[in-house]
């Protein structure tokens, strides 16, 4: 509970002593490369990856005469929008952004690169953390669509290298009964998803005190939390909207 | 002017600083010297405003600073410069980035202002065609002066060091002392030296304030601190074998 007060409070300093428009615009446009354009690849090869594994998995699981193939494309998509392209790429990306957060903010920390932004008569926290909340929350999204894409694109392949499925039934599954309000859930829960991981790695990386060791611990303490909360937050968002997924 | 005023501060129970007061002169080298671990550190970091002193107030020409406003903090905090032991240069930045970061976050002077005020201040320290450097990629040296630049490329009112010296080469360091004094002479600011180096002392020291387990035990100049009675400062001053040659020339 002390923790997420403390979380509260480093939160809520982050919104005071601001600097200049001009100054977050370019902080924000440089950080949004960092934890957006940087971590495509890695989110593209996972996706790619996930969605060929989900049609594999699916086909072989589904075998019955009375359940049409196209069913299968129906579930990777299903999946890929609620849960695996939001959930899965969060993992992901707290795993590689939220420790290079943590690391970044921790080695700044004890290098005393956070004292002398004070003594200039900046908000360190304001200054560092803000435009990486800001870049998360606008990008992380962006990537769960990409995701999403490659991910279903990853079934298609699959299903024509492999033929569990044929391409044609493939196309027609993705597209039966499909409910809009899948890919608003997806990016409510991306929103949620990249605030919490650079709102977390920045906490725990802001706070780091010691040397060399304490900032490998910040970085493993950031994505483990990380983890903790996309989970958390994903059954809470499972729970409270739901029931809105419904046809 | 700076005046501490009945300072305190206990980290964990444990008293770091002791009812501390100084004050410090405008246009004068200002040391606080003594044994490493006796709170020099601790009372930089609560003039500066890093740490938060259980008691007593910093005031900066009679501002009070340490209980004002964050508004206020942060005025006071624009007229400051500060060296830190390690230089806290920021890594992901160029040598001529770093300086000029003041100057892009604090002030709404144009590219060419900057980059005039940046080299300006890099030649003052003595840096010349390191502008595209990373801060990886020069020495401890250099560094350092790369933090003086930074800190006095906004033209401060108030210079903060603390310990400039460490981990650099006698030469080295009597450059580093010189060039805070000059800049001292020069800006006519209030500068305050943390240090435990008495050749620095000695050096550039136009006020020297002794410090032993949290409490101030003497004040003085540098021409004072070889005549002193107090023990401890002694102790500490000739602890080595060329200063007690000194001591017995003298």
């Amino acid at each position: 509970m002390k923790s997420l007060g403390k979380f509260v409070l480093f939160i809520g300093q982050l919104f005071v002593r601001r600097e200049s428009f001009g100054t977050y615009a370019r902080r924000v446009i440089d950080e949004s490369i960092k934890v957006g354009y940087q971590s495509v690849f890695i989110v593209a090869i996972v996706s790619a990856f996930m969605g060929a594994v989900t049609t594999i998995q699916t086909a072989f699981n589904l075998i019955s005469p009375l359940i049409p193939d196209p069913v299968i494309a129906l579930v990777v998509r299903d999946m890929t929008l609620i849960e695996l392209a939001p959930t899965i790429t969060a993992i992901v990306y707290a795993g590689k952004v939220g420790s290079n957060i943590a690391g970044e903010l921790g080695t700044m920390k004890i290098t005393e690169q956070v004292d002398a932004l004070e003594v200039m008569g900046i908000n360190a926290s304001s200054y560092l953390v803000l435009p990486k909340i800001i870049a998360s929350v606008l990008m992380f999204p962006v990537l769960v669509i990409i995701a999403a894409f490659i991910s279903i694109f990853g079934g298609y392949l699959t299903a024509s290298i492999t033929g569990v499925i044929t391409p044609t039934d493939y196309i027609n599954g993705i597209q039966m009964d499909f409910i809009s309000f899948q890919v608003v859930f997806a990016m409510i829960k991306a929103i949620v998803f990249g605030f919490l991981v650079a709102a977390i790695s920045s906490f725990k990386g802001f706070f780091t005190t010691g040397g060399a060791l304490e900032v490998g611990q910040s970085s493993t303490k950031a994505v483990t939390s990380s983890c903790i909360a996309i989970l958390a937050g994903d059954y809470l968002l499972a729970y409270l909207l739901g029931p809105l997924l419904t046809p | 002017m700076i005046q501490a005023s009945h300072i305190s501060k206990s980290f964990d129970g444990r008293e770091v600083l002791e009812d501390i007061s100084m004050d410090f002169e405008a246009g004068m080298v200002n040391m606080i010297i003594g044994a490493s671990g006796t709170g020099k550190s601790v009372l930089l970091k609560c003039m500066v405003g890093l740490v938060k002193p259980d008691t007593g107030d910093v005031f900066y020409n009679d501002r009070e600073f340490t209980r004002a406003e964050k508004d206020l903090q942060t005025e006071v905090r624009r007229e400051m410069g500060m060296l830190f032991q390690g230089g806290a240069l920021f890594d992901s930045q160029t040598v001529q980035e770093n300086v000029m970061f003041p100057l892009n976050v604090l002030t709404k002077q144009t590219p060419e202002e900057k980059l005039d005020r940046v080299n300006f201040c890099l030649e003052r320290v003595g840096l010349e065609n390191v502008n595209e450097k990373m801060p990886s990629e020069i020495s401890g040296g250099m560094k350092k002066r790369v933090g003086i630049a930074r800190a006095i490329v906004n033209k401060p009112n108030y210079l903060f060091c603390d310990e400039p010296n460490s981990g650099l080469d006698p030469q080295t360091s009597i450059r580093i002392d010189n060039l805070i004094k000059d800049i001292t002479d020069e800006y006519k600011m209030t500068t305050v030296v943390v240090s435990h180096d008495m050749n620095s002392v000695l050096q550039v020291g136009d006020r020297i304030n002794y410090m032993y387990k949290g409490k101030v035990l003497w004040t003085g100049n540098g021409d004072d601190i070889g005549d002193s009675d107090v023990k401890e400062l002694n102790d500490f001053v000739f602890a080595g074998k060329l200063m007690k040659v000194v001591k017995d020339k003298l």
